[in-house]
């Protein structure tokens, strides 16, 4: 549905975008995250066909970019970083307007559906100025879905707002994949990509990685397990170590933190040999690092203590 | 088109609710229009103008008066040179209008979202240009009507009256009113296309007024006589102009711009 070949943005010296190749499927909800700075607002805008790229293509919901830059607008929705609504028009004539735009056919009928869905509905007389952040964020995604568009291009859509709001924006999210909408989500909140995302890209200028979550947490980490041991001694890390299968052993507090390549297969070998060495073991788990730990890793600030599940 | 009207439609539900653009929409041609007639009417009730001559005004202006009397040619004079003012309100009211319409749309982030739609630079701005010169326009014949029936009580004659409703004014405010609005409203969103602040944009675009007071200088000196030639020539410039400035308008509203190097 996305994508992109050396897609490259430069603004006089700067250099936004560098030759960012990328492919988002069909229905995926696909993750960008990256510092500020990084150019995700510009990659989004030249995606979106609001601004053009320096060098490199891209092909998106079908139309190639530079050419049918119009067909593209059309067929994409986007809820920018700011929601610019009309503070003096009410929540109807906002939508009203951009659904005109948008040449919806049923301006009425999809202004009530959204407003509803979205809770807004009651509220729909009321000027825009007069809404909350959470409402004024639902009636800018009200507006990026009004011509039924079969890409999103979300820009920091919890940015903001209170959990409740959050909860609501997430799930509504969520209910757009099961409709089969492709969806582009611009967040610093790594742990809604991560809940959210199939498919993550961590972006700094150009593309350090782009997997799902759990494959970028196995390339950059591994997989470890923890067992927590009643009483952890000298000689139980020892007969870990002498175990062929496993690459590292790491005495923590009571726990052993072992990294091996399979878990499910190799972990009872494990128990038994510290079983075997008189160790009482309490329980054992894998090792989970979080997607801030891959995202810190990729864009360089590395050193944080990992957590465990 | 048809995007060109929803614009414009969106425009005058919203932009009318900014006090300093319905102060300007609604004060400045109650003033303007005011203006002619207390002069009529001060100098009917003076009858001051009873005694005056040919060979007291401007000899280019007298020629104009065949068939009046002194008196009445002064008044004849003294009015004409305010219905200059009918041609400034098209050029003033939609430069207001027009730079709060496009700045405003880039410090209230709405601007973003606009472009975001299918629309085309050419649509947007017709419609910004529609938005803003028709209520200029429809100001400015409101306010000539209201002038015109004033001046049907206030004249100290019928034939003063119907000089100044002949068809030289009727064509400087019908027709070249609007044609000055277009301009107007072109100047403002080449102006608006380049600042950041609604009211610099407004200030900068107000500037478009200055030929018409150059005019208007010149009229009250007799250096300058507006007459039927004139007000066809100025017709005919104002199409020209009109077409250049817009296509100009249109060519220097860069998006990308706008969108990545205002803040």
């Amino acid at each position: 549905m996305i994508i992109t070949n050396e897609l490259t943005k430069r603004f006089e010296s700067t250099l936004a975008v560098d030759r960012l190749t990328l492919e988002v499927h069909d229905g995926e909800i696909f993750g960008f995250l990256g510092p500020n700075g990084a150019g995700k607002t510009t990659t989004l805008r030249m995606l979106s066909a609001l601004i053009g790229p320096t060098s490199g293509k891209a092909r998106v919901a079908g139309y190639e970019l530079g050419a049918q830059d119009r067909e593209i607008r059309r067929h994409v929705g986007i809820l920018t970083e700011t929601p610019g609504l009309y503070d003096r028009l009410s929540a109807e004539r906002n939508l009203a307007f951009f659904a005109q735009l948008y040449e919806v056919e049923d301006v009425a009928g999809q202004v009530e559906r959204y407003l509803r869905l979205l809770g807004l509905w009651e509220r729909r007389g009321d000027e825009a100025g007069t809404f909350s952040k959470g409402m004024r964020q639902k009636l800018a995604i009200a507006r990026a879905m009004l011509h039924e568009p079969q890409v999103l291009f979300l820009d920091e859509p919890t940015s903001g707002l209170d959990p409740e709001a959050a909860h609501l924006v997430r799930d509504f999210i969520a209910d757009l994949k099961q409709e089969g909408r492709t969806i582009f989500l611009c967040t610093h909140n790594l742990d809604e990509a991560d809940r959210l995302c199939d498919r993550i890209g961590v972006f700094n200028t150009r593309l350090l990685a782009l997997d799902t979550p759990a494959a970028l947490r196995r390339q950059l980490y591994g997989r470890a397990s923890v067992f927590h041991l009643r009483q952890l001694l000298p000689s139980h890390a020892d007969v870990v170590r002498g175990l062929g299968f496993v690459h590292s052993v790491q005495a923590v507090e009571n726990k052993l933190v072992v990294t091996l390549d399979d878990p499910e297969a190799q972990n009872p070998a494990i128990v038994r040999a510290l079983v075997e060495a008189g160790a009482e073991i309490q329980f054992v788990g894998e090792l989970r690092r979080t997607l801030e730990d891959v995202y810190l890793r990729l864009v360089g600030n590395e050193g944080r203590k990992p957590s465990s599940s | 088109m048809r995007k060109m009207w929803i614009i414009a439609r969106k425009e005058w539900s919203e932009v009318f609710k900014n006090r300093m653009v319905l102060f300007t929409v609604a004060f400045m041609p109650l003033m303007l229009t005011a203006l002619p007639l207390i002069i009529l009417s001060q100098i009917r009730s003076s009858g001051d103008m009873g005694g005056m001559s040919l060979a007291d005004l401007p000899s280019g202006f007298s020629q104009m008066c065949a068939g009046l009397t002194g008196g009445e040619c002064a008044q004849y004079y003294f009015v004409s040179s305010f219905m200059l003012l009918f041609m400034i309100l098209p050029l003033a009211i939609p430069a207001t209008i027009a730079s709060y319409s496009i700045v405003g749309e880039k410090t209230t982030r709405t601007l973003e979202p606009l472009l975001a739609t299918p629309i085309t630079t050419l649509e947007l701005l017709a419609g910004k240009a529609v938005g803003a010169a028709i209520p200029a326009i429809l100001a400015t014949w409101g306010s000539f009507l209201v002038f015109a029936g004033g001046a049907m009580l206030m004249s100290i004659s019928r034939s003063v009256v119907g000089r100044l409703l002949d068809p030289l004014w009727l064509m400087a405010v019908f027709v070249v009113g609007p044609l000055l609005a277009v301009a107007a409203v072109s100047v403002a969103v080449m102006v608006s296309s380049r600042v950041t602040d609604p009211r610099v944009a407004e200030q900068l675009s107000v500037l478009v007024i200055l030929p018409l007071i150059g005019l208007f200088a010149g009229n009250m000196t007799g250096l300058i006589i507006i007459n039927d030639t004139l007000i066809l020539w100025m017709t005919g410039v104002m199409v020209v102009v009109d077409a250049i400035l817009f296509s100009f308008a249109v060519r220097l509203f860069r998006r990308e711009s706008i969108l990545t190097r205002w803040k």
